[in-house]
């Protein structure tokens, strides 16, 4: 093969290559996502065994301490549905009622599990100071 | 004062665009002067915006209040250290951050440069300034650090508690001046473009800039990855988050391109790719930037009401539509002068390294963006978890280790087979015998870590071997002691050796990365005192709780009002390892609707973790308190009803009291993780590394290369 030839031939297979690999990535990207939903289009999509990236705020009055973890209800941003949640894994510090939190979940029988560690609290206002509706009271 | 940073704003702005129109009048018409004039105008901006940074900076240290900025993100019960440090902890504060970093580190180069590349520098010039001119213009239209309030409050809300840490000060600085640093290649690169003057001068300023800002942009982003490690109450120091990705990315580009430039200078190939790689990697970065500021994406890291997003997207849009142009209308300049000889060669490792990393880049960025991609394809937002991350970051990672051991050691231009097994026949069986070490001390999981342990080994087997056949052949040759000639190796070849140490440390670092997140043990459970749980091979048993009150006390120093903790005792096979003592710091919410009491411990709770710091492992704690049960919340609100706020303290100390004499069970994560110091050693290692080869070289050496130079063109002239 004279050497022009064989740089075509070299560039078409390193190029295959790079389609092969791109296609692989962003076919799993897809099929891996896990879907962001609400609390009320959670309870009407939720497949069990499937994971979903629950997002909403902690309803008032919900989270409770146990023995591995803690549980909690997400609610709607605008109020109405809520989802009790049971997690296990690592809280982030601004965690807290009324607070805007995503997490990863399962359905598992008649409930949500959290997958470990995936919670994280999505304070609208991390670097400055919440607003006064979002602090906890004493 | 803020009438004087307001003025200093708009004075910014006005000498922005007298430098732009002044250097792009100056190179068009050839009358250089205006040229001339555009570059002061860079010097006049960094002065300007340096006593804009002073007037904020004396404001934060002073408690001026009258500053919107200073009272949303200080207070007076923030430590003085940490107040300095608010300053860029507000979206205002970090624009006008960006702005002064991005004029000093512009005004170096243009110093620098004054008396070469004169056409290339005034294009530079407006480029930087255009880009400087972005960031004063949103802080003029959009968020002013300078807004005042009057009447002023009496008390500002506080720097948030979590940012209270000292690598927390250093880190913003550090990443920003990555951030800023990457826009000098950037604006050289598209003025060599631009100029039609693509020539080894702009890339001297392009190779030197951009490994400044590799090297801040690692410092900064390891200091990050400290910061949550040792600050969080999670225990990790990665977690793919979008922001940290941002400030991956053109880490990653940037690195492709100190690589592939080596390539460009020695052979003056890959033009078109490095030229690419300058142009994205300054994209990258205003995109890493316009990440944290546009709240586009979820992230921990995403300032609040950030509404900064449409006019990023214009300026990536225009940066991006502008390269490509520059670099497709130009492609003729850009022609390789030699090709590939040999795919055994340094030249094709060094293709491959780039590949890897640019290959690492695209799945970052992919992942990253995937929560915007997905919603335009198929409108529904969804998003890859670090599982997805791993599955193909970690393959690529052992590639470019293992790459990393091979280029240093192989020929350029053409390797023979028997050159190439001399040299990496060691290094193969230092790694060989690192795997049968691994396999009999029972390490026979995890394979994907042991194969990043042998990389690691080969990797120090490779460089190991030449600095000891340096050091030889300087023993041999000038027969110095074998320390004096180590010294003299390094300090005559900075760049070689620097960057061997750079490689060395990454492989450190991996290795690290690897041991921690596939061999750690963790747990997380509810204990009282005298309780104890196994970890792993240690026993950590809950001895008796403490608290601490008033923030002068806090045993953090970060200003809590109220600090609960444990004493732990460690110990392992019956024998004591350590006392640790993580705690919670429960703070000052300044909101009086929570109570006279209740607004004292009303903050942000922040976790003070503990750990014992090991060569070998880390046993990481951190705890979370229960203070709402039913006894506890009762002190509060009895308190809030009966307690004049200059009297709460008192319901403080009697809760902290209570607590100590009654406490209730509390939550704690237990890690222990091996050989994460090595993150930490390989880190500095890769700083260090990088120190030796951006110094520039002794003047000795550089007057003698000047004089070898001199000689040889005189040659070249004799023999014409």
């Amino acid at each position: 093969m004279n050497p022009a030839r064989k740089r075509t031939a070299r560039l078409i297979v390193a190029l295959s290559a790079a389609v092969v690999l791109a296609s692989a990535l962003i076919y799993t990207s897809f099929s891996a996502a896990s879907p962001a939903l609400s609390p009320s289009q959670l309870v009407r999509q939720a497949q069990p065994g499937r994971s979903y990236q629950l997002t909403g705020t902690v309803a008032k009055g919900s989270v409770r301490h146990e023995a591995n973890g803690i549980a909690f209800a997400v609610e709607d941003r605008a109020g109405g549905t809520t989802i009790p949640v049971n997690y296990t894994g690592t809280v982030p510090d601004p965690f807290r009622e009324g607070r805007e939190v995503i997490v990863t979940v399962q359905k598992q029988g008649g409930r949500f599990i959290g997958e470990r560690n995936s919670l994280i609290t999505k304070c609208p206002s991390k670097y400055k100071t919440a607003p006064p509706g979002e602090k906890q009271n004493y | 004062m803020a009438v004087l940073g307001r003025v200093c704003l708009l004075l910014a702005l006005a000498v922005c665009a007298y430098g732009i129109g002044a250097s792009l009048y100056g190179v068009r018409s050839g009358r250089l002067e205006f040229a001339d004039s555009g570059r002061r105008s860079v010097y006049a901006l960094a002065g300007i915006l340096t006593v804009a940074f002073a007037v904020l900076e004396i404001a934060f240290l002073r408690n001026d209040f009258a500053f919107v900025t200073v009272a949303d993100t200080s207070s007076r019960t923030t430590p003085g250290l940490y107040r300095a440090a608010a300053v860029w902890s507000s979206q205002e504060g970090s624009l006008l951050l960006w702005a002064w970093l991005l004029s000093l580190w512009s005004s170096l180069a243009l110093f620098i440069t004054r008396r070469r590349m004169r056409e290339v520098a005034a294009y530079a010039t407006a480029i930087l300034l255009g880009l400087g001119g972005f960031f004063i213009a949103l802080m003029v239209f959009y968020a002013t650090p300078f807004a005042t309030t009057r009447p002023a409050p009496a008390e500002g809300a506080g720097l948030d508690p979590l940012l209270r840490f000292p690598t927390m000060m250093i880190h913003p600085p550090m990443l920003y001046s990555g951030y800023t640093l990457c826009m000098i290649p950037l604006a050289f690169g598209m003025g060599a473009l631009l100029a039609r003057r693509v020539d080894a001068a702009w890339m001297r300023v392009a190779r030197r800039f951009a490994f400044a800002a590799w090297l801040f942009l690692g410092a900064g982003i390891l200091l990050g990855a400290r910061w949550s490690y040792a600050e969080l109450g999670w225990g990790g120091y990665w977690g793919w988050d979008a922001v940290e990705n941002a400030s991956l990315m053109p880490w990653l580009t940037g690195t492709a391109f100190l690589h592939s430039l080596m390539i460009q200078e020695k052979r003056g190939m890959l033009k078109v790719w490095n030229m690419s790689l300058v142009l994205a990697t300054g994209a990258l970065a205003i995109m890493g930037t316009f990440l944290v500021r546009s709240g586009v994406l979820n992230s921990i890291h995403a300032f609040g009401g950030a509404t900064l997003g449409v006019p990023f997207v214009v300026l990536i849009g225009a940066l991006t539509a502008g390269s490509i142009y520059l670099v497709v209308s130009r492609r003729d300049m850009l022609r390789s002068e030699h090709r590939l000889d040999s795919l055994l060669s340094r030249e094709s490792i060094f293709l491959a390294n780039n590949l890897v990393l640019v290959a690492l880049c695209f799945v970052i960025f992919w992942g990253t963006y995937f929560p915007l991609i997905s919603e335009a394809l198929t409108g529904q937002e969804a998003s890859v978890g670090p599982p997805w991350f791993d599955r193909y970051t970690v393959p690529l990672a052992l590639i470019l280790v293992l790459l990393s051991g091979i280029g240093p050691v192989i020929a350029w231009r053409r390797a023979t087979l028997a050159n190439a097994r001399r040299n990496l026949a060691t290094p193969a069986i230092i790694a060989l015998l690192a795997l049968v070490a691994l396999v009999a001390a029972g390490v026979r999981e995890k394979p994907f870590a042991i194969a990043m342990f042998c990389c690691g080994a080969f990797v120090l087997g490779s460089i190991g071997q030449e600095f000891v056949r340096g050091v030889r052949a300087r023993r041999a040759i000038a027969g110095e002691t074998a320390p004096v000639a180590l010294l003299a190796l390094v300090r005559r070849n900075r760049r070689r050796y620097g960057g061997y140490i750079v490689h060395v440390g990454m492989a450190v670092l991996f290795v690290g990365v690897a041991a921690s997140s596939s061999f750690q043990h963790a747990s997380e459970l509810g204990l009282s005192p005298g309780g104890s749980t196994r970890v792993g091979a240690y026993t950590i048993r809950y001895l008796r709780p403490t608290a601490t009150i008033t923030p002068r006390y806090d045993a953090a120093h970060t200003g809590s009002t109220l600090s609960l903790g444990a004493v732990l005792d460690v110990s392992r096979q019956g024998r004591h390892v350590a006392t640790l003592s993580p705690s919670e710091g429960y703070y000052d919410s300044g909101e009086p609707a929570q109570g006279s009491v209740g607004h004292l411990i009303g903050g942000q709770a922040v976790s003070h973790i503990s750990m014992s710091a090991g060569v070998t492992r880390d046993v990481w704690t951190a705890i979370a308190p229960n203070i709402s049960t039913p006894a506890l919340q009762r002190i509060v609100t009895v308190g809030n009803r009966t307690l004049p706020p200059e009297q709460a303290e008192v319901a403080i100390a009697y809760l902290a009291r209570a607590y100590l004499k009654n406490p209730p069970p509390a939550q704690f994560h237990l890690i222990v993780s091996p050989l994460v110091m090595w993150i930490w050693i390989g880190g500095l290692m890769v700083f260090g590394g990088g120190l030796i080869a951006i110094w520039p070289a002794p003047s000795s050496v550089r007057a003698r290369v000047r004089v070898r130079s001199r000689a040889r063109a005189a040659q070249g002239l004799a023999r014409a």
